[in-house]
Parts: structure tokens; C-alpha cells; sequence
């Protein structure tokens, strides 16, 4: 299980990152982070802590669950429903500039079904998107503005991310998918 | 022409005969039953040992639907039911539509089933005109155009003075009254046993004491005038204890139990096909010491017939919700296998008492003709296969109505044959 | 939110994720855990009910039919602002106004339904068992909005869930439930859902509105309203119908009202944290004092709006399983 981050590098990229949103945005004026459940969220309230260190600043930040926006949902024949958890954007997301957060990037239909859930949130004024890990391979015209890591794979691995908030570590780990517990979701 | 039944064990109680016998049949009656009949001259019937050679069945409770209801059953379709399950002979009930009130629909029925030419139907006329419950029917006409009983079935017989009339006037004629005995205020809308079951189901209860209520009322009437009254589908335990009071007290009471009464209780309601129709009917099943009850009714003589209650309903009438559902199920085709595997089969009274139950103690109830082999007498004869492992299949039954609860029972103990008048009406396919 | 507060994600019920049945006709037959998972779900599904636009794209190109044999504004309403916004095309067939009246029959009625195939049918009727002869004439999934006097399942989730909001459980909580226990669905349906999640369940009403055998139901009873509130931390009053004093259960509903009525005194006895319920619609002066319906400790309002979100969650996880199934026998 090749490791591509260690506890380390992902810091160092959520700082790079939080530098460059600062830079193309000039400043956090209107800006809100919304974190994609369920490991959007944490990377969402770390860049934000970032941010604030740096700029000195709150950045509202809310966390998105996508599941009842899949293209997916209830086509799958086999298998259970997947189970939904609650959303929270305590703000007003109109004429924000909304900073989706996520934790891999793939297919980017996972980045569809969340751009349709915000946009019955109300009407932000721009949305950009931040991944920690771009993995190539997608099947939609979606790019991301900030990239932790660029890691080429193949579409017999998948990345998993695993953070302390949830997983007691921080890593990035490429494992290929014939090995046990590497069950993948399409994001 | 001669018929030899050669190798059977023949079961007569009302003889007190059996054991192993050839019965010789001629002109239609029975002419000899003795040991090691010679076979010339005769139309043979080899019976395999043990098979059981019995004075025809007689199931003095059915429904047979006409007129007025022949999409359920006809006395055709009905008689041929009878002899495939084994019954030479049947009482009808009177509620048709019309109700069998008067001696032309009594006529009507006759003429049916002498056109039908199997089983014997003997009518029972309404006590009441319309089974209303107001006024007192032609008793005497209508035993005079053939009735051997009257009833207002499908109801209680209105009112207590009615009944106290009916049993003088029925005992003139030296008749029973046979009740369909429930407590309409206590019955009301009710469609299950009131017990946990209807409970947790949401349905509406009957109680037991609906039942024995009407039975205590009966009882007490027929010890009032000295007249006899039979008690239908009995199915409570509270009945049976009535019933047993009055016959110690020298009362002319008799009583019938159906098989899915002694059978089948409420638990049954909650089951895999969850409100099942077939699983309706009035009485309803009730709960387990109910049950036993009348097992134990059964084996000690306190019961003197196993009656079927035979009631065709078609498949539309009862797809229906539970509430609405007509209450009823088929008998005629499914007694013989349950009364054996259920009653002799599980020890509970041996074959002797199975008969009686079924042929000789309903001949007597209702005074009919049959239920016994004595010379002379009509040859109305059923061979029963003990041992035939069947399984109940409405798809391959002679009613029309494919209404019960035991489609798909494995059941042990077969009709082999039956013979009406010497002449063979059924016979079983290999 | 604040950025440095721990983590708390929502609990995901331990090891279930779909619902067994295809059909929601009843508690009878569900077990804890797919309690827990509807309860869960209809958390996240309460938070679109807050939003400008009330609305997820979750069933769309799904149809779904309300069918009611028995006139009902909540009910439907509820069942249909639930499919709404899910975005499920819905059509509520009200009876009194289809060919029903006109003598046809149930089966009938469902066949000619089924040929415009639904995913899944939303019935109410009189009959005690309706739904489940609909499970075995039918191919839609089929939901129990209430059937006679048997269950009325939502109700029962839409009661658990808000009584979970406020208590933060329902194992070892004191529910007592009072009124005319033997003709309620409500009851029923509450009964086996409060007793499959551990709570203790008290039942209070005339010995005439008891239901038979009540003893195997798992509960205590009593004829004392006092001593059923004592100690409550939930007293759900069930109405009590004008009808009931023909068939001899009550002499009046003023002496029910006097003997079973729940009053602000009456409730002082309870829990001082003690919520009341009614699945409504309430009868005032009858089985609950107004001043108790509109007081402080009255959930009734939540109970409604809460109903919306229970019924999405149930139709989102019913909608979810494969429809391929073979019929029932």
C-alpha cells in the first residue's frame, strides 16, 4: 500500500492552498467553505483554521451531504441504499463565493450532484473547488482550482484518504482494489 | 347384479361389527357379509388388508348453494363433492336463495339431486319463513315434501319463545331443531375468535360465550319440552361444557364439531399469508383450549358428529379484505384424510369411533336411513384407504369452490371407493 | 459552526443500511436496528424541510399513488408534501369521488391502478389486513397509511422520532398512552414500536376500550388516569370517537372527559419534563383539556411537521430496493 502523503506533506498542502485561495481571491471577503461529507468536512474546517491564521479571519463553513443528489441513486440493482446524514450550512450561500472542499477527485460526479445541492441552496456569486487529491480519470467536464497532490492511478486502485478527525491518522494511500477493504465509491 | 367387496376389514358400530368380512352387494343392497365369499357371479373389488369397509358417510351439515347460488356450488357439483369425499348422503341447509321455507324448494332440491344421481340429499327446511326469525314456517309441509330437520343456519333461531314453539311443534312431528347457535348482540360485527390474535390483528373478536350463550338457551329449552335439539358446528369450550351438563341431566341434546375446529386455532390468523380468507368462518377458529376441548369432546362422547359445514364460496367473493370477506369454508372432500391423520392417526380415538362419528350417530341424529350395513338395507357403502398419503389439491376437488384452508396438506388416509345403492359414484385414481 | 469544535458526525446505525421488507405494512415484523435506520434517515430528511428550496431530486421519474378509502387531510397531505420533495410524481385518489362508490372492488380498483405502474402505493383503508391483500393482488411496493383497526405505521415512526428530538431516546422512557385503546391503530402500531426499542409502555383507558388479551401485548394497564401519568415521561392521548357510546363502551363523553380527560392537574403528576402527544385530530374538552393541548409541554405541532420527514425517509428507502421482486404468494 504505496503511501503518496504522509501527515506532513498534507499539512503542507493545506497551507500551500490556503495561500493560493487567499492570492486569487484577494482576501476572504464573501467567502464561505463547504465541506463534501463525509471527509470534505474535516479538510473544510482545517482550511478554514488555516485561514484564519494566516488572514485572521472567520470563513463560514458548512458541510454538504450529496447522497439524495446522486445520479446513481436508486439505479444500482444490487445493493443497499446508501445511508444519509444530515446537511449543515448555517449561512446564507447567496452572492458567496462558495469553496467546495473534498477530499478526492475522480470521476467529478460526486462534484455534480454537490453543485446541484448548492444551487438549491440559493445562488452563489462563484463556486471553486478544492480537492486534496486529484486522481485523474474523470467522466465529466469538472476541473478543480486548488489541488493538494496531482496522483496518477490506474482504474484497478483507489485512493483512500484518511484523517485524523475520523481515521486517529493522517495519510493518503493508493491500494489496489482486489485487496480486501478497498471497497470504492465513485467520486 | 352382484358386487363382492372381497378382503376388507369391516367397521359396522351400529352391528358392533368389526373385523375382517367380504360383503356381498345385490340388486343394489347389502345381502351377506360373512367370511370367504365365493367370488362367481359377482363384480369383485380386491381391497388391499386393512383397507376399511364402512357404511356410507353422512355429512349432515353442508351448504349446497342452490338455488340461487350456483356460481359457488350446484346439488350436482355438490353430490359428486360428497361421494368423491367419501358421504353416500348429506343433509342441505335451507339457506338458498330462496331460503328452503316451504315444500316446493324442498321438491326443487330432490329433484336435483335425483338428477344427479349420486349422493342422497336430505333436506332441512327454515324454522321460520325466510329464516327471519318472525314467523314459524309449514314445519309440517315441509316434512311432508321430504325435510328430515329444520334450521334457520346462517342465523340462531330468533328468538327464545320461537325456539321454545319450534321445539314443541318440530317434536310433534318428531323432528330436531338444529341450531346455528350464536348471540347476535355478542357476535355483532365481529369476523375472528376475540382473543389475542383478532387482537394484535385489529379485527373485530367473537367470544366463545357468543356461542355457548345460545347453546346454555337451547339446552334448556329442549329440557323445557322434551324435544331435541342438535347443536351445529360446535367450537367452544364453554359449549361443550353446556352440552355435557345437559345430556347428564337426561336432555335430547346432540352436537357436531367441524374438523377445522378441532384442528385449527386462531393462531393460524397469523400465519405466512397474513389475513387469509380461507381462514373465515362462523363459528370461528378459536383458541387453543377450545380446541382441545373439543378434541376432547370427540373422544369421550360427548361430541356424537363430525359435520363439515361445507360452505362454497367463489375465489372473487373471498379475494377480498378480511372484514368483507363471506365466512366459510369446503369439508366435504377434506374430512376423511383429517379425521384419519388427525384424529385416528395421532391416537386420539381409534376407527370404530371415526365411523360412528362420521356415519352411524348422524343417521341417528337425524333419524336418516343408512349409516349401518344391515341386511337388506341399501347398499350405500365407503372403502377408506388408511393408509393413502395424499395431498389436498383444490386444482383436482369436484366442487366448484376452491375455499380452504388446507390446500397443500400431506394428509394420511384416502376414500378408495363409494359406492351409493351398490353402484360405484367414486373411486380412487392411482 | 465553529471551525475548532470536535467532530461530531451524525451516528450511522450499526450495520443496517437497507430495510428488509419491500413494503412497510406494519411495526409488526421490524426489528430494532431498521427502527433506528428510519429514525436516522428522517433526521437528515428534516433538515430539506428547512431550506428555501424544499426539494431533492431523489425519486424523480418515480410515481407514486396515494390511495384513500378513508377521508384524511393530514395523513394524505403529509404523504403528499413527503413525495413532493423527493420530487416523485404523486396522484391521490380520494374514494368518494372514484369508481369505488360505484361497487368496484379492491382488487379491481388496485389492477386498474397498477396499469399505469407505480412504484409504490400509499393506502388507507377501513379494513383491518387492506394492505396486505394489495401486497398479493400487486406489484407496486406497498405503504400502510392505516389500516382499520390494525396498524398505522408512520404514525408510530413520526411519534418515536419526536419523542427521540426531545428525550434523546426511547429505551427505559415511561410512555403512557390513554383513550380508546381498542379501536386505535395508533395504538397498536405504538405499542410494538415503543416495546421493540425498551421502553415501558403503560396503557390507560375504560375496561369496555381495552383490547382483548391485552395482557400479551407487553404493557401494564390501568383504568386510572392518575396512576398512569405518575412518574410519565410520555403521555400520548388517543382520541375518543362520539360513536363509542353506541355499542354500550361509554355512557358519555362527559363522563369520559370526567373519569379519563387529561388536564393540567392531571398532568402535574408526570414528569416535569414530560411531553404530551395526540396523533390528532384532537377532540377538546373530551379526552385532553385545551390548556394542556396549547401549553408548554404540547408536541403536537412537531408531531405534524415531523410526519413529513418520517414519510420521506420511508419512501427513500423503500423507493431504493429493487422493484424486480416476485410478487408475494
Amino acid at each position: 500500500m504505496p503511501e503518496v502523503m504522509d501527515a506532513d506533506r498534507m499539512s503542507r498542502a493545506l497551507t500551500r492552498i490556503a495561500h493560493e485561495i487567499l492570492e486569487r481571491n484577494r482576501g476572504l471577503h464573501e467567502l464561505a467553505l463547504v465541506g463534501i461529507r463525509t471527509r470534505g468536512v474535516p479538510i473544510a474546517r482545517r482550511l478554514a483554521r488555516a485561514l484564519k491564521e494566516i488572514n485572521g479571519e472567520d470563513v463560514p463553513t458548512g458541510a454538504l451531504d450529496i447522497t439524495l443528489y446522486r445520479d446513481d441513486l436508486m439505479r444500482t440493482a444490487v445493493g443497499p441504499q446508501p445511508v444519509i446524514r444530515r446537511t449543515e450550512i448555517p449561512f446564507s450561500i447567496d452572492d458567496r463565493k462558495i469553496l467546495l472542499v473534498d477530499d478526492v477527485l475522480y470521476t467529478g460526479r460526486t462534484i455534480r450532484a454537490a453543485l446541484d445541492a448548492l444551487i438549491d441552496f440559493g445562488r452563489p456569486r462563484a463556486i471553486q473547488l478544492v480537492v486534496l487529491v486529484d486522481r485523474g480519470h474523470r467522466e465529466l467536464p469538472i476541473k478543480a482550482d486548488y489541488v493538494g497532490k496531482n496522483v496518477p492511478t490506474s482504474l484497478r486502485e483507489s485512493v483512500q484518504v484518511r484523517l485524523q478527525e475520523i481515521d486517529r491518522i493522517d495519510e493518503v494511500v493508493i491500494e489496489s482494489i482486489d485487496q480486501p477493504g478497498s471497497a470504492e465509491v465513485k467520486s | 347384479m352382484k358386487v363382492l367387496l372381497k378382503g376388507g376389514r369391516v367397521i359396522d358400530p351400529s352391528a358392533g361389527r368389526d373385523g375382517e368380512f367380504d360383503v356381498l352387494i345385490d340388486e343394489g343392497r347389502v345381502a351377506l357379509i360373512d367370511r370367504d365369499l365365493p367370488r362367481d357371479g359377482c363384480e369383485v373389488f380386491e381391497l388391499k388388508k386393512g383397507w376399511i369397509v364402512a357404511p356410507g358417510l353422512i355429512d349432515i351439515h353442508v351448504h349446497l348453494r342452490e338455488p340461487g347460488q350456483e356460481h359457488k356450488e350446484t346439488i350436482a357439483s355438490g353430490a359428486a363433492a360428497a361421494v368423491a369425499g367419501g358421504f353416500t348422503a348429506l343433509a342441505c341447509m335451507p339457506n338458498t336463495e330462496p331460503v328452503n321455507d316451504h315444500a316446493g324448494i324442498t321438491q326443487f332440491i330432490l329433484k336435483k339431486a335425483a338428477e344427479a344421481n349420486l349422493a342422497r340429499v336430505y333436506p332441512i327446511g327454515a324454522v321460520s319463513l325466510g329464516s327471519k326469525g318472525e314467523q314459524l314456517a309449514e314445519l309440517g309441509e315441509q316434512k311432508s315434501a321430504g325435510c328430515v330437520a329444520f334450521s334457520d343456519d346462517g342465523k340462531p333461531v330468533a328468538t327464545a319463545l320461537l325456539m321454545r314453539r319450534a321445539l314443541e311443534y318440530a317434536g310433534m312431528l318428531g323432528m330436531p331443531i338444529v341450531d346455528h347457535c350464536e348471540d347476535p348482540s355478542l357476535k355483532a360485527d365481529g369476523v375472528a375468535h376475540e382473543g389475542f390474535y383478532a387482537s394484535a390483528l385489529g379485527l373485530r373478536g367473537i367470544p366463545g360465550v357468543a356461542e355457548s350463550l345460545m347453546v346454555e338457551r337451547d339446552v334448556s329449552l329442549a329440557e323445557l319440552t322434551g324435544a331435541h335439539v342438535h347443536i351445529c358446528h360446535m367450537s367452544a369450550r364453554q359449549s361443550l361444557r353446556a352440552v355435557r351438563a345437559g345430556k347428564e341431566r337426561g336432555v335430547r341434546v346432540t352436537c357436531e364439531v367441524a374438523p377445522h375446529h378441532f384442528i385449527l386455532t386462531d393462531e393460524a390468523l397469523d400465519g405466512p399469508i397474513k389475513y387469509d380468507t380461507n381462514l373465515k368462518m362462523n363459528p370461528p377458529l378459536r383458541e387453543g383450549a377450545d380446541r382441545d376441548a373439543m378434541l376432547e369432546g370427540i373422544a369421550d362422547g360427548t361430541v356424537d358428529v363430525i359435520a363439515t359445514d361445507h360452505a362454497p364460496h367463489h375465489a372473487d367473493e373471498k379475494m377480498v379484505e378480511f372484514d368483507r370477506a363471506p365466512f366459510g369454508i369446503t369439508g366435504l372432500e377434506t374430512a376423511v384424510p383429517l379425521v384419519f391423520d388427525r384424529l385416528v392417526h395421532a391416537g386420539r380415538i381409534g376407527v370404530v369411533r371415526a365411523i360412528e362419528l362420521l356415519s352411524t350417530n348422524p343417521a341417528r341424529v337425524l333419524n336418516l336411513p343408512g349409516g349401518s350395513l344391515a341386511d337388506g338395507s341399501p347398499a350405500d357403502v365407503v372403502v377408506i384407504d388408511p393408509e393413502r398419503r395424499t395431498t389436498v389439491d383444490v386444482a383436482r376437488q369436484q366442487s366448484k369452490s376452491k375455499n380452504t384452508p388446507f390446500q397443500g396438506w400431506d394428509l394420511r388416509g384416502a376414500v378408495a371407493f363409494t359406492l351409493v345403492g351398490g353402484r360405484v359414484v367414486h373411486r380412487l385414481n392411482s | 459552526m465553529n471551525v475548532d469544535a470536535p467532530v461530531t458526525e451524525t451516528p450511522v446505525t450499526a450495520g443496517i443500511k437497507e430495510l428488509k421488507s419491500r413494503h412497510l405494512l406494519g411495526i409488526a415484523g421490524l426489528e430494532a436496528a431498521e427502527i433506528s435506520l428510519i429514525l436516522d434517515t428522517a433526521e437528515a430528511m428534516k433538515e430539506i424541510g428547512n431550506r428555501a428550496i424544499k426539494k431533492v431530486p431523489a425519486l424523480r421519474g418515480r410515481t407514486v399513488v396515494n390511495l384513500f378509502f378513508e377521508p384524511s387531510t393530514r395523513t394524505r397531505t403529509s404523504f403528499e408534501i413527503a413525495e413532493k420533495r423527493l420530487s416523485a410524481d404523486t396522484l391521490s385518489i380520494a374514494t368518494a369521488t372514484s369508481s369505488v362508490t360505484k361497487g368496484e372492488s379492491l382488487i379491481d380498483t388496485v389492477r386498474n391502478i397498477e396499469a399505469m405502474s407505480p412504484d409504490m402505493i400509499v393506502m388507507r383503508h377501513a379494513s383491518s389486513g387492506a394492505p396486505h391483500l394489495l401486497t398479493r393482488i400487486g406489484r407496486a411496493a406497498v405503504i400502510n397509511a392505516g389500516d382499520g383497526m390494525h396498524e398505522h405505521p408512520t404514525q408510530a415512526l413520526l411519534d418515536a422520532f419526536t419523542i427521540r428530538e426531545h428525550k434523546g431516546r426511547l429505551a427505559g422512557l415511561k410512555v403512557a398512552i390513554v383513550g380508546d385503546l381498542l379501536h386505535s391503530r395508533v395504538l397498536r402500531s405504538n405499542v410494538l414500536l415503543l416495546r421493540t426499542m425498551g421502553a415501558d409502555v403503560c396503557l390507560c383507558g375504560p375496561a369496555t376500550l381495552m383490547p382483548p388479551a391485552v395482557g400479551r401485548f407487553g404493557v401494564s394497564t390501568t383504568s386510572s388516569i392518575d396512576e398512569a401519568v405518575e412518574g410519565a415521561d410520555v403521555v400520548m392521548m388517543l382520541r375518543i370517537q362520539q360513536e363509542r357510546m353506541h355499542g354500550h363502551f361509554i355512557p358519555s363523553l362527559r363522563e369520559y372527559f370526567a373519569l379519563f380527560g387529561l388536564t393540567p392537574e392531571r398532568l402535574r403528576r408526570a414528569r416535569a419534563d414530560v411531553i404530551v402527544m395526540h396523533p390528532g385530530p384532537m377532540n377538546r374538552g373530551v379526552e385532553i383539556d385545551s390548556e394542556v393541548a396549547d401549553g408548554p409541554y404540547s408536541v403536537i405541532l412537531e408531531q405534524v411537521s415531523n410526519g413529513v420527514a418520517v414519510r420521506m425517509a420511508v419512501l427513500y428507502l423503500l423507493a431504493g430496493r429493487d422493484s424486480a421482486e416476485p410478487i408475494d404468494a
